[in-house]
């Protein structure tokens, strides 16, 4: 088998997994804000979240200290990842637990469908993981015959509607109560049309409909929210309880983790289970969080793998500017405030990663050229910057990604007309008197025309002024 | 090469110069607070936990209350047998299988560390509280808090705590945001959770 050059950090492989949609965002996003349900839907419950967000972090003093320690304990991970990484895997190891190194999403998933191939299950029971979604492992397990089922609510829906997830922590965001009834009704066995579309009673359905799975399937695949180099600890944090059954009553797990997971010390656990649930649910806690070192005799699964894996992050760390986006806890506040994602839904952005986050982290994952419109999903306004917990500088990394797309050559050499225009002022003078001819000539309203019209596709070219400033400053 | 080396190489070859020295991690936020009882009580109820403040001599008869006459309760091996009321029949966990716990109306436990702030208890299998299985499966989980067990808040909680045992934090009843972003209680863990707080 051949391999890239070692040590050539390489982007997430094409044909594998989700990070790439199947077109560019301003088309996508045309169908999201053609749905009015969708918008519906979106703007009731990011406002919601919003609040609710906003109301339990104006109860700590000291969210801003929290935030800053948040950001630097990541942006040490980031200069120590190798050395950490070693320290997780020796700790892991010591503790039972199996460590597995996976170079990229193809690696990963023939590692996790080879070790649940080797237990004999032929179904697994899976806890709401962004890593997992974005290799595409629920497709590689059913290639092999395997069943995995999504425990977390959101998750079951967007399973059971054969949809495609839409928010980091809501996948089935972009579906109401009443779609939701729809969906059970349609696909659940023995639910009859009395139920109504109260969320507790979904939920109960959700609770009876896979009670028996998570008793008698054997393996367990679930993601990470942290791993504790110094002690081998993993973190799950949750709501349902599902987490709390996939991780507990099976005979084997299979932990899924992006590198970039890790923490360096227990007591940093201190700053982010602070963070995450304020930012991410809006809650103070968040109903339920597991904490596990390796395996445990007597008490939960006796066989534990971890999984590390890479998948492009060593290209977004070679990136000095990028590499903050790999500071993301996935709490998905950015999207929650984001005026764009607001309006387009998750979908728009193509890969499992949506929202301004997502529109910096996909296109360093695969490489700009293969997500290039997503950079430009923005209008910079910042505020996914004042939302971010660990304070991930999200407009400049739009602005330093779009530096990185390939751009038109016409916009190049309007560039580089318009700069040479203005560096001669006698010329310029000339070029405002042949804007405002076009005014005479009622071209008002309209677009530039082509090779340039790409500029006034979705905006309005402004009405050039009747007087310039050059002019008024000239009769005075 | 192994995939390990591999990536390693990729993430040295990617940080080049940069993999020097530890970055200095400001840590200004509040490492140490007044423990204060009446927050938990208050953060609990936020989250429709039942909240019940007694003398350990009366833990029996809260539990009687709380439990319908003959109901099945399981408990860990290590739990103080005066805590548990005569009108209950008493399971104690020696290797429980899991649908014996499932069938159970419910569960009592001790509790590691109760944090005010968050309106958490946290178990870590401790012989009072047992696999993590146990309240897991039981429809109402009962937990005791002893007032000494309550720190201000989440760093505290985490000094007091051992990584090396597996740990349950719990902040209310299950619940889900999965539906239009409300929280609301019970999905697969617990739908009911009592905290009885003692002196």
């Amino acid at each position: 088998m051949t391999r890239t050059f070692l040590g050539m950090p390489v982007t997430a492989p094409p044909g594998v997994g989700h990070l790439r949609g199947a077109e560019p965002f301003p088309s996508a996003a045309r169908r999201g804000l053609a749905d009015p349900q969708l918008r519906r839907n979106l703007g009731h419950a990011t406002k919601t979240i919003r609040a609710k967000s906003a109301g339990v972090i104006g109860e700590v003093p000291d969210w801003q200290e929290l935030r800053a320690a948040g950001s630097a304990i990541k942006t040490d991970v980031m200069a120590r990842l190798p050395e950490l990484l070693e320290q997780l895997e020796a700790k892991v190891t010591a503790a039972g637990g199996v460590v597995h190194w996976a170079a990229d999403a193809n690696e990963a998933n023939r590692i996790v469908t080879d070790l649940v191939r080797a237990t004999g299950g032929s179904r697994v029971i899976k806890v709401k993981s962004m890593a997992t979604q974005e290799i595409g492992l629920n497709e590689a397990l059913e290639a092999v015959g395997i069943e995995p089922v999504e425990t977390d609510l959101a998750e079951l829906i967007v399973q059971l509607g054969d949809d495609r997830p839409s928010h980091i922590l809501v996948p089935a965001i972009h579906r109401n109560r009443a779609e939701i009834r729809e969906i059970f009704l349609r696909t659940m066995p023995g639910v009859d049309s009395t139920l109504t579309d109260e969320p507790a009673a979904l939920a109960a359905v959700a609770r009876r409909y896979l009670r028996q799975t998570f008793l008698t399937t054997k393996v367990a695949i679930s993601g990470a929210n942290f791993a504790v180099a110094d002690t081998g600890t993993l973190a799950v944090v949750e709501s349902e309880g599902n987490g709390r059954m996939c991780l507990t009553l099976p005979e084997t797990l299979i932990t899924v983790m992006g590198i970039e997971k890790v923490v360096p010390t227990w007591r940093d656990l201190e700053v982010f289970l602070q963070l995450l649930p304020r930012a991410s649910t809006g809650e103070r806690m968040n109903p339920y969080t597991s904490m596990w070192t390796g395996v445990t005799p007597g008490d939960g699964p006796q066989a534990f793998h971890l999984v590390l894996l890479d998948n492009g992050r060593s290209a977004v760390l070679a990136d000095e500017v990028g590499r903050q986006a790999l500071h993301c806890i996935r709490c998905s506040a950015c999207l929650n405030v984001c005026p764009v994602y607001e309006r387009t839904g998750g979908h728009a952005y193509g890969s499992v990663y949506p929202g301004p986050i997502g529109a910096v982290l996909s296109p360093q994952l695969t490489g700009v050229a293969d997500n290039s419109s997503l950079p430009y999903a923005s209008s910079l306004c910042g505020a996914c910057y004042d939302a971010c917990p660990v304070k991930i500088n999200i407009p400049e990394l739009l602005v330093h990604l779009r530096d990185q797309a390939p751009h038109p050559r016409g916009e190049a050499t309007a560039m580089a007309a318009a700069a040479y225009t203005m560096n001669r002022p006698r010329l310029y003078q000339a070029a405002q008197r042949a804007v405002r001819l076009s005014r005479l000539a009622g071209r008002r309203g309209r677009g530039i025309p082509p090779p340039l019209d790409g500029w006034t596709a979705s905006r309005d070219l402004p009405d050039p002024p009747a007087q310039t400033f050059r002019d008024w400053w000239a009769t005075r | 090469m192994t995939a390990r080396e591999l990536v390693l190489g990729r993430l040295r070859a990617a940080l080049g110069t940069d993999a020097r020295a530890s970055v200095e991690v400001p840590r200004a936020y509040r490492r140490a607070g007044m423990r204060d009882l009446e927050q938990l009580v208050d953060r609990l109820v936020d989250y429709r936990a039942e909240v019940h403040r007694l003398a350990e001599a009366d833990i029996a008869d809260t539990i009687s209350g709380i439990l319908p006459s003959g109901a099945t309760v399981v408990v860990p091996p290590g739990l103080p047998p005066a805590w548990l009321p005569s009108t209950v029949t008493v399971v104690v966990d020696g290797g429980l299988a899991n649908e014996q716990i499932g069938a159970a109306d419910a569960v009592v436990t001790a509790v590691a560390v109760a944090v005010a702030e968050t309106g958490t208890v946290v178990l870590d299998g401790s012989p009072d509280q047992g696999r993590r299985v146990l309240s897991l499966l039981p429809d109402l989980h009962v937990c005791v808090v002893r007032a000494d067990q309550v720190v201000a808040g989440v760093p505290e909680a985490l000094a007091r705590l051992s990584p090396h045992r597996p740990l349950t934090w719990i902040s209310g009843p299950s619940a889900t945001s999965d539906i239009e972003l409300n929280r609301v209680e019970g999905v697969h863990g617990p739908r009911n959770l009592h905290v009885i707080l003692l002196p």
